[in-house]
């Protein structure tokens, strides 16, 4: 029995939150929060770079470290207790994972090494309006060569330089890769809960683009992403609800009213308490979340269903109740209580939200039982 | 990260799985688990005197006490293969887990000597008396007193919640020796004979209708100075050696889970009376919240299997499961009553749905949201000893115990 991560795995861990208390400190985060024509820290995104975690899973003959899905859980969680202002689960979890599935050789070649690189910023472009997308209601339409289409919102994709979109073709659905810096292409920029993330509608007309995968199959590969995808937002958000946990344990033993620190009254102790029992559970199926991620295992489906409900349920209890540790103040602009809050909203939404993933566990532990 | 055994650990597996095989194979004994009364108990103290027979009994414990030595992993792994056997261990439970590694640490040598062989057989059954009516979360408050006289100290007043009082031997006490000292400062750790004089063991009578704990008094009870268990005044030290083993102990769920409530709901009505419960949006929501809760407390014991597999030494953090696991009973009871509509309040195994399991457990949850620390002394414990919040404003700090309010 081994359920937990390695000490070099830890290490990296210990480097990543090093690296980003530094170069994605408050005041980096705020810079995006507070200029509207700002929606990442480029800074940072090219440190990031230089780090070599946007390659972290990619293999080594596209320049990637070749490391596995353990690695990329880890530096997840380091980014998102940073609630770092930078595209990177657009483009790690999603865009880069999509081509690693599905992307053809010369895709993967032409692609691939600037991710790594950092000069490829991706996106995921599934939703087209309010509610959960589902397989008939998708509209953008392909026609094996040219995109047409509404995507709103897609996260990062005010900066990205590709997206993968998921449209119709024929009578199916399909993954469609394409180069945004194109005339087919228009960007509306979006106001959001979370600026510290930029959002755009995207709108296609008669766009180049070209097939991921195989044509009909987009559903089943952008569910398959959307899988992996949960577990490591899972880890972004254990990530992001911990650090809301410290920030109010903090505030709690330094905060006097009563001429008493209000860490010592029970109702805020067993609030915190309560978040920690939350972040706990959702660790714990992140875990295992993240054991079925690098092992390639059959049990994906259920883990990576598990940890998103458990990690959105966590981060969302301990985004709000580091607000209300905060009293007054965590109410205020000033404090960062709003950064995890706003944060915790998205994580929460943008691969789908907790309805879903609890339809989707279900309907997997049904699978499970009948088979 | 890998789910698997090392193959030391592996190779005791099997090796115990194989012992487990070859000797809870008569029916009578997987049963006696749910036998009440003297039969059972036959069966339990037959069965563990086989395992210290065979070198299973007192896995962890030093080898000059009669224990083997071995990391803490090897005893969770055993324990996990015995329960898949449900080898009838209950009545030990306390004794093994709790009273007589108290015993250890703060006994003599002679009367480590004189215990804890017969207690490892199972020839004699221990219990622990620590909570009172008026001292439960608060058991430091408590009033029972043991007085001094001569080579003897004179026991009276009374325990409650007391597990197997009925059938054990002996049991630890924790007395108030000393009421002009600080409330924690003035208890004493005793070893006491059940069988002794003015020792009287009462059932209680439960809410859910059994009888699964005692009320015990004592009047005028002797106890010699040699059966007591550390310092006079440190029993305070003493017992929290005992608590730490005992949340631990009461850690897992006993009842239903999700896998029994998705059968439930596949066999009965949605409440709009179109297809099943299972089909139901508002129920699969909650039936993945106790997927998660439920899988999220056994992954968390993965961790911590692990962090003993390292040496390490779990903390408090394992306080969780309790919460978890005791709310999680008492929500997918009701749930599961109210899904079964107006016959869900029938609690007859031979009419209500899986032997009336749901009615059951809707009864014994309130119970284990209390036992062995409630679910507020466990949020205490947590958001003190992990979080390190400071303690409560507490009143009874430097204030002698017969002068606090309530102390006498």
């Amino acid at each position: 029995m081994n359920f937990d991560f390695s000490d070099d795995q830890k290490m990296l861990q210990d480097q990543a939150r090093k690296f980003l208390a530094e170069k994605s400190s408050r005041k980096v985060v705020r810079d995006v929060l507070n200029d509207t024509g700002k929606s990442y820290d480029l800074a940072l995104w090219k440190g990031v770079a230089e780090q070599g975690w946007l390659g972290a899973a990619i293999p080594e003959e596209f320049g990637g470290l070749g490391l596995g899905g353990l690695e990329q859980c880890v530096l997840a969680e380091e980014v998102g207790r940073a609630v770092a202002p930078i595209p990177f689960s657009s483009t790690v979890y999603f865009f880069a994972e999509a081509l690693l599935a599905a992307g053809s050789a010369a895709q993967k070649k032409a692609l691939l090494p600037k991710i790594v690189g950092g000069e490829v910023v991706g996106s995921f472009a599934i939703s087209e309006g309010p509610g959960a997308p589902s397989p008939s209601a998708i509209e953008a339409s392909f026609d094996g060569a040219k995109l047409s289409g509404v995507k709103i919102p897609v996260t990062d994709g005010d900066i990205a330089t590709h997206a993968v979109v998921l449209a119709k073709e024929g009578s199916g659905l399909s993954l469609v890769l394409v180069d945004l810096k194109q005339a087919g292409v228009k960007r509306e920029t979006l106001t959001t809960l979370d600026p510290t993330r930029g959002h755009a509608k995207l709108t296609f007309d008669k766009a180049n683009g070209e097939r991921l995968g195989k044509a009909g199959e987009g559903w089943e590969l952008a569910e398959a992403v959307l899988d992996r995808a949960a577990v490591l937002i899972a880890f972004e958000q254990i990530g992001g609800a911990q650090a809301c946990l410290d920030m109010a344990v903090d505030y709690a033993k330094g905060r006097y009213a009563f001429s008493r620190q209000i860490g010592s009254f029970q109702a805020i102790k067993h609030k915190l308490a309560d978040m920690y029992v939350a972040i706990e559970l959702g660790r714990s199926n992140a875990y295992y979340g993240a054991w079925a991620l690098s092992t390639e295992s059959a049990q994906l489906p259920l883990a990576a269903a598990a940890a998103r409900v458990a990690a959105s349920d966590a981060y969302y209890f301990a985004a709000k109740e580091n607000v209300q540790t905060h009293g007054g103040m965590g109410f205020t602009w000033e404090v960062d209580c709003h950064l995890f809050y706003r944060r915790a909203k998205l994580l929460a939404v943008q691969a789908g939200g907790p309805s879903v993933w609890k339809e989707k566990l279900v309907r997997r532990l049904e699978l499970k039982n009948a088979a | 990260m890998d789910f698997n055994d090392s193959s030391e650990e592996a190779a005791f597996r099997a090796e115990a799985r194989a012992w487990l095989e070859k000797t809870l194979t008569h029916q009578n004994v997987r049963n006696a688990v749910r036998i009440d009364g003297p039969e059972g108990l036959k069966i339990a103290k037959a069965y563990q005197t086989k395992k210290v027979e065979a070198g299973y009994a007192g896995l962890t414990w030093k080898k000059e006490v009669g224990g083997r030595e071995l990391a803490p992993i090897f005893s969770v792994i055993f324990g996990q293969e015995e329960a898949k056997f449900q080898a009838p261990t209950g009545p030990f439970a306390i004794g093994l887990g709790m009273c007589i590694p108290t015993v250890i640490a703060f006994h003599s040598a002679d009367r480590i000597k004189r215990y804890v062989g017969p207690a490892l057989r199972g020839e004699e059954i221990w219990c622990q008396l620590f909570s009172e009516p008026s001292a439960g979360s608060d058991v430091a408050g408590l009033k029972t007193r043991a007085v001094r006289d001569g080579d003897d100290w004179v026991i009276n007043g009374q325990k409650v919640w007391t597990s197997g009082a009925h059938y054990s031997d002996y049991g630890i006490l924790l007395a108030r020796t000393n009421p002009e000292k600080e409330k924690h400062k003035g208890l004493t750790m005793f070893v006491l004979n059940m069988k002794a004089p003015g020792v009287d063991v009462r059932p209680i009578h439960q809410m859910a209708g059994g009888s699964n704990f005692n009320e015990v008094y004592f009047n005028d009870v002797r106890i010699p100075d040699a059966e007591r268990l550390g310092e006079v005044g440190n029993g305070w030290n003493v017992a929290l050696v005992t608590l730490m083993n005992e949340r631990l102990a009461v850690g897992g769920s006993s009842g239903p889970e999700y896998a029994e409530i998705l059968e439930l709901a596949r066999n009965t009505p949605a409440p709009g009376g179109k297809g099943s419960l299972l089909q139901d949006q508002a129920f699969r929501e909650k039936l993945a919240s106790w997927y998660v809760s439920a899988e999220g407390y056994t992954l968390g014991k993965y961790r911590t299997m692990t962090a003993l597999s390292k040496g390490q030494t779990p903390g408090p953090e394992s306080s969780i499961g309790k919460i978890l696991n005791a709310n999680r009973m008492q929500d997918l009871a009701n749930a599961a009553i109210e899904a079964e509509d107006h016959f869900g309040i029938i609690a007859d195994p031979a009419i209500a749905p899986m032997q009336a399991a749901f009615q059951n457990a809707y009864m014994w949850a309130p119970g284990l949201r209390i036992a062995g620390g409630t679910d507020e002394i466990l949020r205490n414990i947590i958001a003190e000893r992990v979080l390190g919040l400071p303690q409560d404003v507490r009143v009874d700090k430097g204030v002698a115990y017969k002068d606090l309010p309530g102390g006498r």
